[in-house]
């Protein structure tokens, strides 16, 4: 690894909760994090070290996941019933004489009677002079083969590919190693569409907010490379498409995970090197993961402020159903003299329009974008402790009111004087694959099902079952 | 660029009851020759011309042994810390000179020794250089010098350079490019200005500095289509 010295256990460094929009909560301190696999209702990450992180909900997170072993930055996913958690066995030690190892488990949750690791076996080794460290392993089950694909490998020569047995976990027999890629490490294996996607990180680690950790891809058809970027490059030419870089106070993002919620719901998992937000240490990152052009882009976490919510399926916006009222700027006529002096016409305050509106429940509409008060909805994290993955469930009210978008009982939408915080006034918000999002209620009272902010005509919203291939269950956020 | 390692991390994990112990890493035979040997990666100093390799990297150079220094991080390697570095621990301040294969040159208080070498790959690898000499590989300062001859003039074509970590190039005594920083070595990772190649010899020279990892670098010749230059020779003299 790209590393600078490392002198401790990365759990040990949780010390103090601070509340952080921009990353996960909780203690979400970790380093070379596993891919995120679900067990029994609750999410777990493996990081550098030993153990890991438990989350009930994806955005809370606690130490608590066991993995034995020791050494560095494994890999996890689930293979039939049981999961399988690939290691490496050094930090990526000074010789480079490194193993990977996996191992079984029927049960990720540590309180299980079910909970006991298999005899770890080694799949992978470096001598110690050859140009590979056997380090960094990720781990792709082929969703068209059923074939298991162990990448493993850092900056000390090539990244390295190699069959495993997906019911043994053990090295396929007779399989070599491929040399992939260069100058790169914690790299993991994505297929979509025909295409396999190498994902790995660039840049150096381990040194707090002056870490230059990033995120870059190549594709190949097949899925021993060649690997290629954007420009044509091979990744053993050093060639890589960045997918996800420094964001804000989030310094340094590395060691890619992917997680397919669902169609058109993917996340990626990462850590950031230094999150300035929480003293500068090393978290859990989960963010969108888009793909534009057939090319894996990372989305942007959801930034809390004003915006229209404007209808994929019309290009309409979410409004009050309430009578649009006139306002200055009337128009002068077209080609006739006019002398007067311009001047900026003042835009329709909340002020102006708000009294004239109900004051119970009003129903929401989707109508023309005319930059109206009625029209603009501010979304911010709800006062609520619980989430999703990778988010906490929002509020969204009128800019400058408490008036909020609520599901009723017979999977409509309305708007309610007042955010009580109830869980049909919560809303989750995830971008979509394809960078428009899906904008759910945390319930529906009697629904039974998962239900969406949806689009019924052009002009009427309602909840229905999220559809991705429908832009009727899509929405776009225009901030203003 | 391995660097130096982690793992303090015994994790109170592995006293769980019922899980199996750490392993220890397990017998791991050696796999190749580890004889410190420049012929592994390198074919020694031939006479003659040589065409760049199929995409155009000079794979030619001559390369003095490496100047010891004492580095932390690559992140240290700004503009001016090159520029001064290299300035400083300069072998020769006539960017004309061409050194002789087994030249003897003095920087500071070290004495080093020059090879003429030829990569066997598009890349030339530094660390593997290192090796063969039974040298440290990190924490280095490494010179370089190669001669390309062009057929004619060549006018708006691009040197490039990918390096870890940082380096500085010279074509004829002018500095065309600077890759400052904690940079991987990437093909066409920085490109110069529109240059002229001249009818008959250039002289190109590179310094190239490293703390961790595993020094390395690449160098090439882009013409106005952004396409390999094949039509070069590259020599030693």
């Amino acid at each position: 690894m790209k590393r600078m010295k490392i002198t401790g256990m990365t759990a040990l460094l949780a010390i103090l909760f601070t509340y952080s929009l921009s990353a996960q909560v909780g203690k979400p301190f970790i380093h070379d994090p596993s891919s995120i696999v679900e067990c029994d209702g609750k999410y777990y990450t493996f990081g550098t070290g030993g153990g890991g992180l438990i989350s009930k909900d994806g955005w809370t997170w606690y130490g608590g996941a066991v993995r034995p072993g020791g050494g560095a930055a494994p890999d996890a996913i689930k293979i039939g019933n049981r999961y399988l958690v690939v290691y490496g066995a050094t930090g990526g030690s000074s010789s480079h004489k490194g193993a990977i190892l996996t191992m079984w488990n029927k049960t990720l949750d540590p309180t299980s009677p079910d909970f006991k690791y298999s005899e770890p076996i080694v799949v992978a080794t470096s001598d110690g002079y050859e140009e590979n460290d056997a380090i960094d392993p990720g781990i792709m089950l082929d969703p068209v083969t059923g074939r298991l694909w162990l990448s493993y490998g850092t900056y000390f020569g090539f990244i390295r590919i190699v069959e495993l047995d997906p019911k043994t976990g053990k090295l396929k027999n007779g399989n070599k190693p491929v040399d992939v890629a260069i100058v790169c490490e914690a790299s993991d294996l994505v297929y979509r569409d025909g295409w396999y996607y190498l994902l790995a990180t660039h840049g150096s680690c381990c040194d707090g907010a002056n870490s230059t950790y990033n995120v870059v891809v190549g594709r190949s058809k097949k899925v021993t490379g060649p690997y290629l970027d954007n420009v044509g490059r091979n990744m053993l030419e050093g060639g890589g498409k960045m997918v996800a870089t420094t964001r804000g106070g989030l310094i340094g993002p590395g060691h890619f995970g992917h997680t397919i919620v669902e169609p058109g719901v993917e996340k990626m998992s990462i850590h950031y090197e230094a999150d300035l937000a929480q003293s500068g240490r090393s978290v859990l990152g989960i963010l969108p993961l888009l793909w534009k052009d057939g090319w894996p882009v990372a989305g942007e976490k959801f930034k809390e402020m004003t915006y229209e919510i404007e209808s994929v399926r019309r290009g309409y916006a979410l409004e009050l159903a309430v009578d649009l009222t006139r306002m200055a700027g009337g128009q002068r006529g077209f080609g006739q003299p006019n002398n007067e002096p311009v001047k900026p016409v003042p835009p329709q305050e909340l002020a102006d329009v708000s009294k004239t509106w109900p004051t119970g429940n009003i129903a929401a509409r989707i109508g023309d974008y005319m930059s109206r008060p009625h029209q603009q909805w501010t979304i911010t994290d709800a006062p609520d402790s619980t989430g999703y993955l990778g988010g906490p469930y929002y509020k969204i009210v009128v800019a400058g009111t408490e008036r909020a978008l609520a599901a009723t009982a017979d999977g409509e939408v309305i708007t309610v004087p007042a955010f009580t915080g109830a869980a049909e006034q919560l809303w989750r918000i995830d971008q979509l694959t394809d960078g428009t999002y899906r904008i759910m209620p945390k319930s529906v009272i009697n629904a039974g099902k998962k239900l969406a902010l949806a689009s019924s005509g052009d002009s009427t919203p309602t909840l229905a079952e999220f559809d991705f291939s429908s832009d009727n269950s899509k929405w776009n956020l225009r901030s203003l | 660029m391995a660097f130096v390692v982690l793992l303090v991390l015994q994790s109170s994990v592995n006293k769980v009851a019922g899980q199996p112990p750490r392993p220890n890493l397990p017998p791991i035979p050696i796999k190749g020759d580890t004889t410190h040997s420049l012929s592994k990666h390198f074919s020694l100093a031939g006479s003659g011309k040589k065409a760049p390799g199929a995409k155009g990297f000079i794979q030619r150079w001559l390369v003095l042994e490496p100047v010891r220094k004492d580095i932390a991080r690559n992140s240290i390697f700004t503009e001016n810390y090159i520029r001064t570095t290299f300035s400083t621990d300069n072998f020769s301040n006539d960017f004309s000179t061409v050194p002789k294969n087994g030249d003897q040159v003095k920087i500071g208080n070290q004495e080093l020794k020059w090879y003429a070498l030829e990569s066997k790959t598009f890349n030339f690898n530094l660390f593997h250089f290192t090796y063969a000499l039974n040298k440290p590989p990190y924490g280095v300062l490494f010179w370089l010098v190669t001669v390309i001859d062009a057929p004619e003039e060549m006018t708006n074509v691009r040197m490039t350079a990918g390096c870890n970590s940082a380096s500085m190039w010279w074509l004829n005594g002018q500095e065309a490019m600077m890759l400052s920083g904690d940079r991987d070595m990437i093909v066409d990772n920085v490109t110069s200005s529109r240059l002229t190649l001249k009818k008959g010899k250039n002289i190109i020279r590179g310094a190239m500095i490293n703390g961790p990892g595993m020094a390395n670098f690449c160098v090439r010749f882009l013409d106005e289509k952004g396409l390999p230059v094949k039509n070069i020779s590259v020599s030693y003299e």
